[in-house]
């Protein structure tokens, strides 16, 4: 089999055997970039110098007998995450100049590992979008089908690891951004839990709500690749100083006597009923393989995307205040004065979406609007989290669809926000909630790529994975590839 | 919760932003679309509820006042958009 059609399991059998060095692994990766990332646009900077001697070190590593299970094996990160010495633009005209003189804490541990870096991927404009159609460096396609959407905002790790371009990616979920663009693009996605990866160095959207995560080939590769990120960051207040679990010892429980719950509120009567037939399937396997299925309830979840989009806004017109002209990023040229530097440097360099955010937010905080819109919108967090909590008191994980749709043709939604928005109406809960979830391909629907989500306890990565693994040895939908790339 | 034009631009300022008239007559109609979807929480009762601002209802932690970080300087000076005699250059704004 070529190899980017491998796991990174199947990839480190093959480094251990000798039958590839590194510098082969990567270089052969590194042209598939330059062949294909044309037409896909899922790299913003490509550190090919960096990645060849990345490689050789890997490869002294390997032949000195020091190598550990990630050494040699090649990633590309999320342009948000900072890099030591390379542009980190976070997908935005404001950080087109920026090169961090530091690696985030995702990035130094994967480093620290000896995992080989390709280069930063494209994304949507600070992390504010479902389609990957918002950056500064223009929209990434789906490998499945090049006139739709990836999904977003970690649409080109998801369409690079898709079309064989890396073998897996970083990515970050504020509200589903690695959950459905995995869903929409075939992949296995995994969030997890809020805390249990630093976001030390990563850039902030919603602070609350983001959580650094992995776009991948199989729940496996998640297992291998997460036990390096997690783990207790004194850097990062949010952090949680509690033990990292055996992810991949996990792997292979049987799903016997595992309870599953299933939400009716994912389920709506409008749901696309090829979704909805997918995921039936993917919960009847489920049930083949020892799990038992038990209806839940999640009352309030239909508020979910609307208690978001004041949350979510409110926190980023926080965060993106340092975006000024001064501190970081662009400037205009020839300010009339501070007020002027301040208002055309963040209007020349924020994109549409990002405005548009900043603007809700900042109107949701202002005087008159906070008690009714913030702080309602935190109460109406705190009772989604509360039905979420109650719902896995009663079971181990919960299982629904990850998206309500395929993915969609470039440009559909781009000036309808609020449909596009609810293309993260299941996705959202799990971030409210600071809940680890995962996205698992489960079928085609109009030959494009279904995800089902599994959605679990606070730090219960293991339980999810698990299932998740079970699942791909009893099927074969992570195994589909696009028609895209030559051989992929 | 709507926006007029009026309303749009004081935000706008709160939010240091400068719009173009072009911008203001799309983004009135789309922001307006984006608060009556978020008018819906309106509905929910939830006032018995304590707001949630962080899902592991975490209290600030305060580490010890020491200085912890190391000197970069070195590396964070080339970074700048312009630099003279080992001083960062910001443009003039006060005359």
């Amino acid at each position: 089999m070529t190899l980017h059609l491998q796991t990174l399991s199947e990839l480190r059998r093959q480094l251990d055997a000798g039958t590839i060095s590194a510098r082969e692994l990567t270089a052969h990766f590194l042209d598939r970039i330059e062949r294909f990332d044309g037409e896909l646009n899922s790299f913003i900077t490509v550190t090919a110098e960096q990645a060849l001697a990345e490689a050789d070190a890997a490869d002294a590593a390997l032949a000195a007998g020091n190598a550990g299970p990630l050494t040699g094996l090649p990633l590309a990160h999320k342009d948000l995450f900072c890099t030591d010495g390379v542009r980190t633009s976070c997908a935005s005209r404001m950080l087109d100049n920026f090169a961090a003189p530091y690696d985030a804490e995702v990035v130094a541990r994967l480093r620290r590992a000896g995992m080989v870096c390709l280069g930063k991927t494209n994304m949507d404009e600070f992390a504010m979008g479902s389609s990957n159609e918002t950056s500064f460096y223009g929209p990434v396609k789906n490998p499945w089908d090049l006139s739709r959407v990836p999904g977003g905002s970690s649409g080109g790790s998801a369409a690079a690891v898709a079309a064989g371009l890396a073998p897996v990616a970083t990515a970050s979920d504020t509200g589903g951004s690695i959950r459905q663009p995995a869903a929409l693009t075939g992949l296995t996605g995994f969030k997890p839990s809020y805390g249990r990866v630093s976001r030390w160095g990563m850039v902030a959207f919603a602070s609350s709500l983001d959580q650094a995560g992995i776009l991948a080939r199989s729940a496996e590769d998640c297992a291998l690749l997460l036990g390096a990120m997690a783990g207790h960051d004194d850097r990062d207040a949010t952090s949680v100083a509690r033990p990292v679990d055996d992810y991949r010892a996990a792997l292979s429980t049987p799903l016997a006597g595992l309870r599953v719950g299933v939400p009716e509120e994912f389920f709506p009567a409008q749901l696309d009923a090829g979704i909805a037939e997918v995921t039936r399937a993917a919960l009847a396997q489920l049930e083949q393989l020892g799990a038992t299925l038990v209806p839940v309830r999640l009352p309030s979840i239909d508020l979910s995307v609307a208690a978001y989009y004041v949350i979510a806004p409110a926190e980023a017109s926080s965060n993106l205040a340092r975006f000024d002209g001064v501190r970081y990023g662009y400037r205009c040229d020839n300010p009339r004065d501070i007020e002027d530097l301040f208002k055309r440097s963040r209007s020349e360099a924020f994109g549409d979406e990002v405005k548009r955010r900043i603007l809700v937010g900042t109107y949701a905080l202002s005087h008159g609007y906070y008690d009714a819109y913030y702080l309602q919108a935190q109460r109406v967090r705190r009772q989604i989290a509360n039905e979420f909590n109650a719902a896995l008191a009663e079971v181990d994980v919960l299982v629904g669809p990850t998206t309500p749709d395929v993915a969609f043709p470039l440009g559909a939604r781009t000036d309808d926000p609020v449909t596009l928005y609810m293309a993260d109406m299941f996705t959202i809960g799990a971030n409210l909630a600071g809940l680890p979830a995962l996205s698992m391909p489960a079928g085609l629907h109009q030959g494009l790529p279904v995800g089902v989500q599994v959605i679990g306890r606070p730090f219960e990565e293991g339980r999810i994975l698990n299932l998740a693994h079970q699942f791909q040895q009893a099927t074969e939908w992570h195994q589909l590839r696009p028609g895209f790339g030559g051989e992929a | 919760m709507s926006l007029d034009p009026q309303a749009l631009a004081r935000v706008a300022h709160l939010a240091r932003l400068d719009l173009s008239a072009d911008d203001h007559n799309g983004l009135t109609e789309r922001l307006n679309t984006i608060l009556a979807m978020v008018d819906r929480l309106q509905d929910a009762d939830v006032s018995h509820l304590e707001p949630m601002a962080h899902p592991l209802d975490a209290v600030q932690t305060l580490r010890a006042d020491e200085v912890t970080e190391p000197d970069v300087r070195a590396q964070v000076a080339p970074l700048a958009p312009a630099m003279d005699d080992g001083l960062y250059l910001v443009p003039r704004v006060i005359e």
